[in-house]
């Protein structure tokens, strides 16, 4: 396969799902156009909790979290991580992660844009 | 329609004649006050004959309506109360095991089991009279309900025979196969469920209070026949059969409590029919019942989740919905019996009970009583049964007359300390029953069908395994 290498990246971020809202407004006010939104379970240092169900302990340790993907133009990257952090912060254990990865190529499947015009 | 006149117009007749004596002899016209009483004495009769029917038509439509709200107790309420307690693979299986009962047991009924049940026959079963519904009409029969068609009597009781079985089907969840589950349900309703109606409520049955039998048990609506009876048979399942693979390493969280939610509430308000039905009329006893139900599992409630609160620092949904159940099942002997107050002990009791029996007791012994049909209907039915020989009140149900007529003390309180050795009869010829019935049950349909679905299905789940479908059907495109 033959394609261009572009300068994107793309942005993860594993948050709080009470602040999917804030960080979805955060982004969109500083020009974020798309993103793509999972529901996921997982931990990190983030210990589980117990449920308790007619006196048997069970012990949670996937926790719910919300998970949202982008992929950027490199120009963009620092501000969307700025708004990430601002929103999604409590400075508790548990606020999740943001991950950066190099992306060489988009595509538009409607008209096959490729590069930063697809994103 | 000639027919039909003559016995109206010899009614007529008696009571003209019985009216006679008390006419004036001396008046002169002697025709017209004659004609005139008699006129009054055939309008009278004409109207207790208009109160009897407007009676039994009002008890009649409370019996109906109660015969519905305990169909509804099984489907679908214990049908969302168990399927909301198991993995979700096996939520289409728990609830099939309920709804088959409704199809199966309707039917049983129907050719012979009510005959066993209410025919008449020794102090143990009751005969072959009632066969194929003969004689089951629109005619009552004095000896259960005088009010009501013996054929409402018939349907109500069917409701009961439904359901008994069901809450047996929580001890082995999620690991029977459904063959073997029918047959042991069809057998285990031959061979304890109709044998210990009769000897409860039947006509000379051998625990009979109503109908004078030998060991007059207290049990308005089914404490030592339906609690007892299946909690017990629940119990010796979950030993027999083992249990679920992976337990207790694996994690078995109820996979929705919501569910369970929805199905604990439907039963609470089935119960109403459950409980103040069993007075088979609409009169003050149905009251009393739906009171002292209805006390009795709001502070059962109360008593379960404030343990659980006591011991783990939160009360849960699962122990609350759980709590009540346990207080309906504990109240369900005494329904009839006793004021609010003693209800609001009982459900207390029962809640904190059950809640040990399933918190410690069950994890003690190991046995996996998968959703805790014997931790809630064992252990609180046979509580309830010896509470009623405690609080049972002659002022609620004057069930015991002297040879003069007189009503004698019913329960413990009351200085009948007896009774509570009834009780003790009658809850040890369930628990006897049920162990030695189910056990050989049990053999039978093991040596035969075999109980347990394969390992492997039992990984699958019984949804796919046993009926090949999915409770919770996932497609991209849906």
């Amino acid at each position: 396969m033959r394609f261009e290498k572009n300068d994107m990246t793309k942005v993860e971020a594993v948050i709080q799902n009470s602040k999917l809202d804030a960080v979805k407004t955060a982004l969109q006010e500083i020009g974020v156009e798309g993103m793509t939104v999972l529901e996921v379970r997982g931990h990190g240092r983030q210990k589980g909790h117990t449920e308790v169900y007619r006196g048997r302990e069970y012990s949670v340790d996937l926790i719910p979290k919300t998970k949202l993907e982008m992929v950027l133009a490199d120009t963009m990257v620092e501000k969307a991580v700025q708004a990430i952090l601002g929103a999604a912060r409590t400075g508790k254990i548990g606020d999740g992660k943001i991950f950066l990865t190099r992306v060489d190529e988009a595509i538009r499947i409607r008209n096959e844009e490729r590069g930063e015009a697809a994103l | 329609m000639q027919k039909r006149l003559i016995p109206g117009l010899s009614l007529v007749l008696v009571f003209f004649s019985l009216a006679q004596p008390l006419l004036p002899q001396t008046a002169a016209p002697a025709a017209a006050p004659a004609s005139a009483s008699s006129d009054t004495n055939a309008r009278l009769a004409r109207l207790e004959l208009q109160a009897a029917d407007a009676k039994s038509s009002a008890d009649n439509a409370w019996m109906l309506t109660s015969a519905a709200l305990v169909l509804m107790m099984t489907g679908p309420g214990l049908a969302l109360f168990y399927g909301g307690l198991v993995r979700k693979k096996n939520v289409l299986g728990t609830m099939m095991q309920s709804f088959a009962l409704m199809a199966v047991i309707t039917v049983l009924w129907g050719l012979f089991s009510f005959s066993l049940a209410f025919g008449s026959g020794n102090s143990f079963i009751g005969g072959l009279d009632h066969l194929f519904l003969r004689g089951v009409g629109a005619a009552p029969d004095g000896d259960y309900a005088a009010t009501i068609p013996l054929q409402t009597f018939m349907v109500y009781q069917l409701m009961f025979a439904i359901i008994t079985p069901g809450l047996i089907a929580g001890a082995f969840a999620e690991r029977m196969k459904f063959s073997a589950m029918m047959a042991f349900m069809i057998l285990w309703s031959i061979v304890i469920y109709d044998p210990m109606a009769h000897m409860v409520w039947g006509k000379s049955g051998l625990l009979n209070a109503a109908l004078g039998g030998r060991f007059p048990t207290l049990d308005f609506a089914g404490g030592t026949v339906v609690h007892i009876t299946s909690g017990v048979s629940a119990l010796v399942c979950a030993l027999y059969m083992g249990k679920r693979l992976g337990y207790p390493k694996e994690p078995m969280p109820p996979h929705s409590v919501v569910l369970s939610f929805i199905g604990a509430c439907l039963l609470w308000v089935g119960w109403f029919g459950f409980n103040a039905g069993s007075a088979l009329s609409a009169g003050s006893l149905a009251t009393s019942a739906f009171v002292a139900t209805h006390f009795a599992a709001a502070a059962a409630a109360v008593g379960w989740a404030g343990a659980e609160w006591l011991r783990n620092g939160k009360p849960s949904v699962l122990g609350a919905i759980s709590g009540s159940v346990a207080g309906l099942v504990a109240i369900t002997p005494a329904a009839g019996f006793v004021k609010p107050m003693p209800a609001l002990v009982i459900g207390l009791i029962a809640g904190v009970f059950c809640y040990w029996m399933v918190a410690k007791v069950k994890a003690l012994f190991g046995y996996d009583d998968s959703l805790d049909a014997f931790g809630v209907h064992g252990a609180g039915g046979t509580l309830g049964a010896l509470l009623t020989g405690v609080f049972a009140s002659s002022t609620v149900n004057p069930m015991f007359k002297d040879a003069q007529g007189h009503t004698m003390p019913s329960g413990m309180i009351e200085g009948n300390a007896h009774q509570l050795l009834n009780q003790f009869v009658g809850v040890a010829i369930s628990w006897g029953l049920a162990i030695v019935g189910t056990l050989v049950i049990l053999k039978i349909v093991d040596a035969t069908i075999g109980l347990r679905v394969a390992p492997e299905e039992e990984i699958q789940g019984l949804d796919l395994s046993q009926h090949g479908e999915e409770g919770y059907f996932w497609e991209p495109s849906a």
